[in-house]
């Protein structure tokens, strides 16, 4: 049975195992790569995807979870608190290996979505499911409050 | 770049053949020149050398000799070429060099690859020697193309002048390739420097905030299987037989083989690989492996350090005479195996085709990855694709060359076509190649003015390198990655001795972010605090009178870092310095007592690796050694049962740094024109001592075994 849902905006079926975890189903079926693999156990973030406007953890949500559900991906990430967060994390170069922050951009986004001016321990509270192993926590820290002062404008 | 497009379908393109003496064989040989037409601006333009192509389009894209992974690489090598040519900095762009050693050695290696924080130090000269080339070529057509001499032409931030002429680097490369490429250019003299030294920003960070940045799991290719192996459960065990009944009644599994690593599943998708592994059911020969539990081995590793070790590396003076009937002092410092835990965890693309094998990965060693790739799959091509790498902190460079080993065999095994082979973070975790188990033993003698009469240290640690295609570079001796940072002791000692007991386990080890550092670092920053306070002097100052006028660069970053801290508040300080890979770092904690564990609040750092390239890498550099470093002081570690079975098997087990336990930190860089050393790896080794001299300065209680806080 196909199972039908949206993708940064298009209509989306595929046929596979109901099981498939929505990671593989966007990298392996729809060749999104920007959402990626670190340990298949929620436990790292950087899987993390918007589901219907919440973010979740791509690896533990079976694609049959996802029937009619409206996804997005770091290629289809759009809008004020986005472009705010890409352009912060770009102003203070953010990434080192790069390989987490497609998760972490995820994240910020959905956090300066819910609260416009993040304390420190808010963002500590919402960051905190999203490992980066190269440690750039500061600069996520800063990117943050430089989006959240961006937005305010 | 466009990974899905073959690479042959630009070989018809304009190749124009320039370049440094030699380079027009080499690039047959290797294929760099339909490389260079692979690039950013179009097809045409200069090949100026190696390293430089300058597009039509006024792109100058620098070919990177060295893997990216975070270290920053890609902007620094850049920055050299771009400051010798003049040019401006939104013109660079910067791609993976094919693997080639002849062209891209790492001169400090011989062979092409990356480690020990060399990228920069051995490539400053070679990088701003290709600039400097590039920009005279350019500047020789411009002359031609004005009519005027050469030197009355300028450039600046890619404009080339001569009076009210004008050009572009662009416009000037097709004729700039017709030009002669000078044999050994001038560089600039420092003075004269306008990018080297400044912030520059990345040239990757813009594709590592949109998903557009492609690491080898990313890579696709036409009937491409994904493959995932069953790995023994124990280190040193081997397969004894297995069932794939189940595995192959799994939807997309395609093929299961065995393979010297262990069984590998082929499927159509990472899923089915997954679910196909989960059904398999092995045998394991365990009759070599590993049995030993983690305290069994630390107090076997316990005593041999205290009866010092075979190989006695270092001897000043007579410490058995000094230490006999004096007041001793006398610490044991224990440190566990770690997991690298790069985020994105290793894997490798082949397609093998007749003749020839296609390789992408994120290999830190490309000569010695290429060449396992052609002895197993017995081609006499490997085009090797250096992939961005999701971090390595030294786990992508193995000597033993394991990963592409494992690759080749799943290869060979399926024959034509293409793999990709993905490592699970449990691969990861439970896969070996550790930081090794080391344990430190120190006993010391003060004299009346608190000077060092004796210090006697044995380290118990397995080698990384013995027993491995790199043993040779030790020439028989020691290997010095076990005990680095423990000789040439900073502090001055009358009579000294550093002696290592070789250890030995079927558990592999390997180079772990600052390599020996990591726990040497640890133990005598943390002994000599204790010396310094048993004898009442102040950490700071203590250390500058326990060092020589050799210890210059160590007191600089020491007193620098002092005068930055803010040491004011009600909470501990901890101090630490470490000269590693040429690069001299000071560290001051600020810890507070959260939980009966500490927190460093505030970290400031002072640092000084010669010519600061890029203050903006170093700065980045700098916070993430420190967040890697506090990682393993609080949390991480590899433990076995009784049996030998590995107990931590993802993030959950092996716990490792999250945003709400990162300090705030302040970096300052010392002034320098030295030639640049590194800083991918020093940044990491003053923090844990740092945090545990703190800890102990604020509650008495001396910290000796990491991690802090273990994984119940």
């Amino acid at each position: 049975m196909p199972i039908s849902f949206t993708v940064n905006g298009e209509e989306r079926s595929v046929d596979v195992d109901p099981d498939t975890p929505l990671l593989w189903v966007l990298r392996d079926e729809l060749r999104l790569t920007g959402t990626k693999f670190g340990c298949g156990i929620a436990q790292c973030g950087a899987c993390t995807v918007h589901l219907d406007g919440m973010t979740r953890r791509s690896c533990v949500t079976p694609i049959s979870m996802a029937e009619g559900s409206d996804i997005t991906t770091i290629e289809g990430l759009e809008g004020p608190e986005a472009d705010a967060v890409q352009a912060a994390w770009r102003a203070i170069d953010v990434p080192q290996c790069g390989y987490c922050q497609s998760g972490q951009i995820m994240t910020a986004t959905s956090l300066l979505q819910q609260i416009a001016s993040p304390s420190d321990e808010d963002i500590d509270n919402a960051m905190a499911g999203n490992i980066c192993r190269c440690a750039t926590y500061v600069r996520i820290r800063q990117a943050i409050h430089d989006a959240a002062r961006t937005l305010e404008g | 770049m466009n990974i899905q497009t073959s690479r042959r379908g630009f070989l018809t393109g304009l190749i124009v053949a320039v370049a440094l003496p030699g380079l027009a064989r080499a690039q047959q040989k290797s294929g760099a020149a339909a490389f260079f037409n692979e690039l950013p601006g179009g097809s045409g333009g200069m090949s100026a050398n190696a390293f430089i192509r300058v597009a039509p389009d006024n792109t100058v894209t620098v070919l990177i000799k060295h893997i990216e992974f975070g270290q920053g690489p890609y902007t620094g090598l850049t920055t050299l070429v771009a400051e010798e040519m003049d040019a401006d900095w939104s013109q660079m762009r910067a791609a993976a060099a094919p693997a080639d050693v002849e062209l891209y050695a790492n001169l400090a290696m011989g062979m092409q690859g990356t480690g020990g924080s060399t990228a920069m130090a051995n490539s400053f000269m070679q990088m701003r020697k290709a600039g400097a080339g590039a920009r005279a070529m350019l500047v020789a057509a411009a002359a031609e193309r004005f009519g005027v001499p050469v030197d009355q032409i300028t450039v600046e931030k890619g404009i080339v002048k001569a009076g009210d002429q004008s050009t572009s680097f662009g416009e000037l490369a097709e004729a700039a390739a017709r030009q002669t490429a000078p044999e050994d250019p001038p560089v600039k003299d420092p003075g004269d420097f306008t990018l080297i030294g400044t912030d520059l920003p990345k040239v990757d960070s813009s594709a590592k905030t949109d998903g557009s940045a492609l690491f080898t799991l990313d890579v696709y290719r036409d009937g491409m299987l994904t493959v995932v192996v069953a790995h023994p459960p124990k280190f040193g065990a081997r397969v004894a037989s297995y069932d794939d009944s189940a595995a192959m009644q799994v939807q997309g599994v395609r093929k299961v083989a065995q393979i010297p690593s262990g069984v590998a599943v082929y499927a159509d998708n990472t899923f089915a690989a997954l679910k196909g592994r989960d059904a398999l059911t092995v045998e394991w020969d365990e009759s070599k492996a590993e049995t030993r539990s983690t305290e069994t081995m630390i107090a076997e590793w316990t005593s041999a350090a205290k009866a010092g070790g075979e190989w006695e590396v270092e001897k000043s003076g007579d410490v058995d005479a000094a230490l006999n009937g004096a007041e001793i002092v006398e610490a044991t410092y224990v440190f566990p195996y770690l997991a690298h835990g790069p985020m994105e965890p290793l894997d490798a693309v082949v397609e093998l085709h007749d003749d020839e094998a296609e390789i992408w990965m994120g290999s830190q060693m490309q000569t010695g990855d290429q060449a396992i790739f052609a002895k197993i799959l017995g081609v006499d091509k490997v085009d090797l694709h250096t992939m961005l790498a999701g971090g390595s902190f030294g786990r992508r460079a193995t000597p033993d060359c394991h990963l592409a080993a494992e690759a080749a065999e799943i290869a060979k095994a399926n024959g034509k076509g293409a793999i990709k082979l993905m490592w699970t973070r449990e691969d990861d975790m439970q896969g070996g190649y550790y930081r090794p188990l080391t344990v430190h033993h120190i006993r010391a003698a003060l004299n009346e003015q608190g000077g060092i009469e004796a210090w006697d240290h044995g380290i118990a640690a397995q080698s990384v390198v013995i027993g491995t295609p790199f043993e040779q570079m030790l020439q028989g001796g020691p290997d010095f990655t076990a005990f680095e940072g423990a000789n040439e002791l900073r502090y001055q000692t009358a009579n000294h001795r550093l002696r290592w007991a070789k250890m030995d386990s079927p558990v592999p080890t390997l180079w772990w972010r600052s390599v020996g550092h990591t726990h040497t670092g640890f133990a005598v920053e943390c002994f000599i605090d204790e010396l310094l306070e048993k004898s009442g002097k102040d950490p700071v100052e203590g250390r500058l009178a326990l060092m020589g006028e050799e210890q210059a660069r160590e007191k600089a970053v020491l007193t620098r870092v002092a005068e930055m801290a803010d040491q004011s508040g009600d909470f501990g300080y901890g101090v630490a310095v470490v000269k590693s890979f040429g690069t001299y770092v000071a560290q001051i904690a600020e810890i507070e007592d959260r939980g009966g564990v500490p927190h460093a609040r505030r970290v400031w750092c002072a640092i000084d690796c010669g010519t600061a390239v890029n203050p903006n890498v170093i700065r980045a550099q700098m916070e993430g050694g420190i967040g890697y470093g506090i990682s393993a002081a609080l949390h991480s570690e590899v433990t076995f049962d009784e049996g030998g079975l590995i107990r931590q098997r993802n993030w959950d087990s092996y716990r490792i740094l999250r945003i709400s336990e990162m300090p705030s930190i302040e970096v300052a860089i010392l002034p320098s024109t030295a030639e640049p050393t590194g800083v991918g790896e020093p940044g990491t080794p003053p923090i844990a001592p740092a945090i545990a001299n703190g800890w102990r300065r604020m509650t008495g209680t001396a910290l000796r075994r990491l991690p802090i806080i273990p994984v119940a």
